[in-house]
């Protein structure tokens, strides 16, 4: 299992040189830098100045140049300069990193509460009235578009009722630290993490669903029900611990998904994360947040693979990793 | 053998609901097995036996499915039994052995669990006792290593022992009746053997009745008591081993004899009864059922409304067309001999 893992960090390397290169060379691709909107919007800054300005950054040496400082310094931890805010891109996201990981892992817990039970009620009572439902809000779900929905839950909760906050993660007039500074931090959570579960529930539901389906027909459930096994155990025991395999494995992947996905959920909500973030830099031509970002979110889709395997294997003894 | 009967099926009727129509898959089936007795039950997929079978557990899928008749069992009728009341006999006073040992273990529990299930639910034995019983079963049914298999996962095991596994869960409670559904179709022929073997020196030990569901007609010879042959629902021949292996009289009994590959046969192409069980949609519900598969027997030799008939001593044989039937001349009879 430790020699597993091992392999597999050894088996990054490569990949992770790879994305850097593409990152670096898509990031090199855009039209303009950090410099080009300073020349238009500053009277005072000539064509000399600018020119100085850009040696002294290194925009100016050959790419490859460029790249190995760039990756060099990624090796330290370093990650540059945010050239806008003007501090170290690793102080930048400390902050909002944190943000982020809140929201998804309360986005990943609400929307397993709401689609596990929805699922179980439409696999087991298949074709009833409650699974007509079921499928009817999975429907609905999965056609709302994520920003949408948002913006329709931000209008109605935030707005019209006033019950949530409508931007930021917590209230600044609250002391850091203190139990008040918590419970603003979570009520400023509940409306964009609901927003995000609801949405996100679609999948889950949909294979849980699907997979109790399979399994209740199965003949191991047969033979529990011959050895005089009771409905609800057959259930627990047998139908659910199977039906749940493909969720489970597919849990690494939903972790890593949801941190890139709060893009829309963070600019909608004005939520300070790292989706935020990475829209902004990217109008304001930051490359240093732009680069780190996606270089953060490719070593997050390596390790969600990996963790898919790592769960996948411990719950299903079939599959042994060695 | 004694003579008191365990179970007793009185004009069971089995239908499933297709397109809101109901069509008996088991029709009007009077069966009665004694303790301590193999009753083996023969014929083509699709003639009803599996049916049968999970008609008398209680395991078809309530909402489609429509029983009839009477199953006695222990002086209750199974099929007025509540769910619950069905748990507590089922596992306990019947166990049930499944096709395909492949599929019929939970491959998410170990083996010992999987047989130990059947403990917690019917006895108040303490976790201790139920893994010695366990390790006992296992050893029972033969698993050469108990303490090992105990722990292990069903994929890790072999079809052949993973059978034994699903015996051992079945006889887990030292059931009076065993319903055994082609205990030996997914294995091959080696392990086939072993299994019957093995169904044999425990159905003698633990005195069990056993209702033994197959299509191999080897498997029948060596085991079984009494034989009945099912075609489309229906019983159509039923007599203890020896009379139908010796004087089968049905068509449909003789048929299924015949197509017996034998060595001793000089015959150099096999006898196939002439096309197939008709599905259950399509089955033809008044006179011979088996009637458009020898159709060159003619039509009133037939009845119009057969029923199963005691035609010597125990034995019984639906609709009088035996009295006329004889094999197309290129077939030719061959007699099965019984070992």
């Amino acid at each position: 299992m430790i020699k597993f893992i091992l392999r597999r960090f050894v088996v990054m390397i490569p990949q992770l040189i790879i994305l850097s290169v593409l990152i670096f060379a898509l990031a090199k691709a855009m039209p303009g830098d950090a410099l080009t909107g300073q020349l238009a919007s500053n009277p005072k800054m000539d064509a000399q100045t600018l020119h100085e300005l850009k040696q002294k950054l290194g925009l100016l040496d050959p790419p490859y140049k460029q790249y190995l400082h760039w990756a060099g310094g990624l090796l330290h931890g370093d990650m540059g300069m945010s050239v806008i805010h003007q501090v170290p891109v690793t102080q930048l996201l400390a902050g909002r990193m944190e943000n982020t990981l809140i929201l998804s892992l309360a986005i990943l817990i609400l929307s397993y509460m709401i689609a596990i039970p929805l699922g179980i009620v439409g696999g087991r009572w298949t074709d009833s009235w409650a699974d007509k439902m079921v499928v009817g809000y999975n429907y609905l779900t999965f056609a709302t578009p994520l920003f949408i929905f948002a913006l329709i839950m931000l209008f109605i909760f935030g707005f019209v009722l006033n019950w949530f906050p409508t931007s930021g993660s917590v209230d600044i007039r609250v002391e850091d630290g203190t139990f008040s500074y918590y419970m603003s931090k979570l009520n400023h959570l509940i409306l964009p993490a609901l927003s995000g579960a609801i949405v996100n529930t679609t999948v889950t539901i949909q294979y849980l669903r699907n997979e109790i389906i399979d399994t209740k027909i199965k003949d191991f459930v047969k033979t529990a029900r011959a050895k005089g096994v009771n409905e609800s155990k057959v259930y627990t025991q047998h139908i659910l611990r199977n039906s749940f395999l493909p969720i489970a494995a597919f849990l690494g992947y939903e972790i890593v998904y949801l941190i890139g996905g709060s893009v829309f959920l963070e600019t909608i909500y004005g939520y300070p994360g790292i989706g935020q973030l990475f829209i902004a830099s990217i109008s304001q031509r930051d490359f240093s947040v732009v680069t780190a970002l996606v270089m953060i979110s490719g070593l997050a889709t390596l390790i969600g693979t990996l963790l898919s395997d790592i769960i996948l294997s411990a719950v299903d003894p079939r599959i042994r990793i060695e | 053998m004694s003579n008191q009967p365990l179970l007793e099926l009185k004009n069971l009727r089995t239908s499933f609901r297709i397109n809101n129509n109901y069509y008996a898959a088991v029709d009007d089936v009077t069966l009665t097995i004694k303790e301590n007795e193999v009753v083996a039950i023969v014929g083509e997929s699709g003639c009803g036996k599996s049916a049968l079978a999970l008609s008398i557990m209680g395991l078809h899928p309530q909402g489609r499915t429509k029983l009839e008749g009477n199953v006695n069992f222990n002086g209750k009728n199974l099929l007025s039994l509540t769910t619950s009341e069905m748990n507590k006999i089922r596992g306990k006073d019947i166990g049930m052995i499944f096709q395909d040992p492949l599929t019929a273990l939970n491959p998410l529990m170990t083996c010992g669990r999987q047989i130990e299930e059947s403990m917690t639910y019917h006895t108040n034995l303490s976790s201790g006792k139920k893994k010695q019983k366990a390790l006992e079963l296992l050893k029972k049914v033969g698993i050469p290593n108990p303490e090992r298999t105990y722990k292990q996962f069903p994929h890790e095991l072999s079809g052949g022992m993973r059978q034994r596994v699903v015996i051992a869960i079945a006889i887990a409670c030292e059931p009076s009746l065993v319903i055994a559904d082609e205990p030996t179709t997914a294995l091959d022929v080696t392990i086939q053997a072993q299994i019957m073997d093995l169904l044999k020196d425990l159905q003698r030990q633990m005195k069990t009745g056993i209702i033994l569901i197959t299509h191999d007609l080897g498997v029948v010879a060596e085991m079984a008591d009494r034989v009945a042959v099912m075609y489309a629902g229906e019983i159509v021949e039923l007599a203890d081993v020896k009379t139908l292996f010796k004087n089968p009289l049905h068509p449909y009994t003789r048929s299924l004899l015949n197509s017996i590959p034998s060595t001793a046969s000089e015959k150099d192409r096999l006898h196939v009864i002439k096309g197939i069980v008709p599905s259950l949609q399509n089955l033809p519900r008044e006179g011979c059922r088996f009637k458009e598969r020898i159709d060159w027997i003619d039509d009133h030799n037939h009845e119009e409304h057969p029923i199963l008939r005691e035609v010597e001593a125990n034995h019984y044989v639906r609709c009088t067309c035996y009295n006329h039937f004889h094999f197309p001349e290129e077939i030719g009879d061959s007699k099965y001999v019984v070992s």
